[in-house]
């Protein structure tokens, strides 16, 4: 599987990344490069192994429903851009 | 039980057109704090002061799942007749967007902690039909964006980020928009039987995306669209026949349905196409990896099993049984738990089948003109019940019946002492019914001769006669027969 320029540049966007052609360039062999050792890694017969999504062999922790934290809008909002009357202020965003 | 109904269609130019609908519904979790964090997880406080730094996406923050949201999903399953997956996986969705601070929502993707399961809907007519859920799944709710504050910004407040969701998702099993409106109706009252979900639409605690296409009666499916935004059960009627006939209306012309995310405009009545969703469907979903799986044992459920509280299903079936009322009355009685538990009171205490009647027909009636809640009716259950009995027992006629109901609506009395207080008790002794009876017929001589000629309407305006003179006091059943067998003789 070869990722061709068009697609870079989508995922690029996908993920708000300003990229030139010179980088789409780049990024098209790094990326390939990764997916070229997937595919090698995809030559181990899997089919008997579960799907691994985490490396600890247990289960997730779970907390006591109380709450804990909040109260501290100032803090939150502290290190925005903009804000006003304990908002977020962002360019206006609208369907 | 099978469907008399005849199947909802929509009739275009090349003929009927079958409509095919799933529903979504994002179900905020009651629960003191949210999914991921330990801020509050309350409506309705000041602007992002109930925000951790999780849900504002600070780095290095770590998500740690609230028990008390796992087990309200668990209980929802269970009651949705679903199968808990012991084993499930949260995921990272990732989008852009202002009020998604972290740039991904934490939610599941193919490992749901909730299977497939069923709702039975109620229909027109006491039919029932099943609508089949694909799936539920936990996930975070974003923060709320405020449009209207500034000319060129967006306020943002980041309260409703983190708060739990579960996403119900049928299968695509209603035909019309009725049914549409069944299932949300159903799925509702289950919730908050439940106590999972308080399913407030207005506040947002409820919300439906409908995925709707349409396709010629035994084809296969069309091309879906589907309408976002749509926060009441009237909205999701209305968008759902909106949408398919302008897809009817597109096919025909010659075009072709294009799947997309549209949007409902409430005040239009009309959906339209959110274009800067374009990318929006290329989540690049992954397993997320500050969390581990999911993991169920068998004791949790058991133990949530059996604290299931009886469901309104349930409780319609027994109430037919136990009260012998209609099925149709028993689920009118069951959609709302509060309702449910006042008409057993009534039942307990009184006549259960005049009891369904007064509750549904008066009581529910009073209530809402005066714009009040079961909760705050003036008519407690015991006295309602108390009204029953002594129609039942003759010691008040229905009309008078109505008189002392409007009296205990408006001062919360009894029943028994209002009708001793206003000597509104039925006359039922036959010697005084028949001196009212010899009165009527003495001053209507003629009308008594058109009667005995054949005109055995008149029968009604004899009894209205009588009863006037009562005060509507005389027992009606015993004024027909005194009428007529001194009318025949």
């Amino acid at each position: 599987m070869a990722l061709d320029k068009a697609t870079v540049a989508h995922v690029a966007k996908l993920a708000r990344i300003k990229l030139d052609d010179a980088e789409i360039e780049k990024y098209q062999g790094d990326l390939n490069a990764i997916l070229d050792w997937m595919e090698q890694l995809n030559e181990v017969d899997t089919d008997s192994v579960e799907p691994m999504t985490a490396v600890v062999p247990r289960a997730t922790a779970e907390r006591h429903d109380v709450v804990t934290d909040g109260g501290r809008q100032d803090a939150v909002t502290e290190n925005a851009p903009d804000a006003a009357h304990g908002y977020f202020v962002v360019p206006k965003v609208v369907e | 039980m099978t469907n008399e109904i005849p199947p909802y269609r929509i009739t275009g130019e090349t003929g009927e057109w079958e409509l095919v609908i799933g529903l979504e519904v994002h179900a905020q979790v009651i629960s003191d704090s949210k999914l991921f964090s330990g801020a509050s997880a309350r409506f309705g406080a000041d602007p992002n002061a109930q925000v951790a730094f999780l849900d504002a996406g600070m780095p290095g923050m770590l998500p740690v799942v609230n028990e008390v949201c796992v087990d309200q999903a668990i209980r929802t399953g269970l009651g949705l007749h679903a199968r808990v997956n012991h084993k499930s996986v949260f995921s990272r969705k990732n989008y852009f967007y202002a009020d998604l601070p972290l740039g991904y929502q934490i939610s599941q993707y193919d490992e749901p902690i909730i299977g497939e399961g069923e709702i039975d809907i109620d229909l027109p007519g006491g039919v029932t039909k099943t609508v089949g859920i694909e799936r539920l799944h936990l996930e975070m709710d974003a923060g709320k964006s405020l449009h209207d504050q500034h000319p060129s910004k967006s306020y943002i407040d980041l309260n409703r980020a983190g708060v739990a969701l579960m996403e119900i998702v049928s299968k695509p099993d209603m035909r019309s928009p009725d049914e549409a409106a069944a299932y949300l109706t159903k799925l509702r009252s289950i919730l908050r039987y439940l106590g999972t979900c308080d399913g407030n639409m207005e506040e947002g605690s409820m919300r439906c995306d409908a995925n709707v296409s349409v396709r010629k009666p035994g084809d296969p499916l069309g091309t879906r669209c589907e309408i976002k935004n749509v926060n009441s059960i009237r909205f999701v009627k209305q968008a759902i026949e909106y949408e398919a006939r302008r897809q009817v209306a597109l096919i025909e012309e010659g075009g072709t349905v294009q799947q997309e995310t549209r949007l409902f405009d409430a005040r239009k009545g009309e959906t339209r196409s959110m274009r800067s969703k374009e990318h929006a469907h290329d989540y690049r979903y992954f397993p997320e990896p500050d969390l581990l799986p999911l993991i169920l044992e068998d004791t949790r459920v058991e133990k949530i099993k059996q604290s299931m509280p009886e469901l309104p299903d349930d409780k319609k079936k027994r109430f037919v049984a136990e009260y012998g009322i209609t099925p149709y009355d028993a689920s009118v009685l069951v959609a709302e738990k509060e309702d449910a538990a006042f008409y057993e009171g009534v039942a307990k205490q009184g006549d259960p089948k005049l009891g369904a009647n007064w509750t549904i027909t008066e009581l529910f009636g009073a209530l809402n003109a005066a714009g009040k809640p079961i909760t705050e009716s003036p008519v407690s259950a015991e006295n309602l019940g108390k009204l029953t009995l002594l129609i039942k027992d003759g010691t008040i006629s229905g009309r008078i019946a109505k008189d002392v109901f409007a009296e205990m609506f408006e001062t919360g009395k009894a029943p028994d002492a209002i009708v001793e207080e206003k000597g509104l008790k039925q006359v039922s002794d036959s010697g005084a019914i028949e001196a009212l009876v010899d009165e009527v017929l003495t001053a209507n001589p003629d009308k008594v001769e058109q009667f005995r000629g054949g005109k055995e309407k008149l029968l009604g305006f004899f009894v209205g006669q009588v009863m006037k003179k009562s005060q509507g006091k005389a027992n009606p059943g015993m004024v027909n027969e005194v009428l007529k067998s001194k009318l025949s003789a």
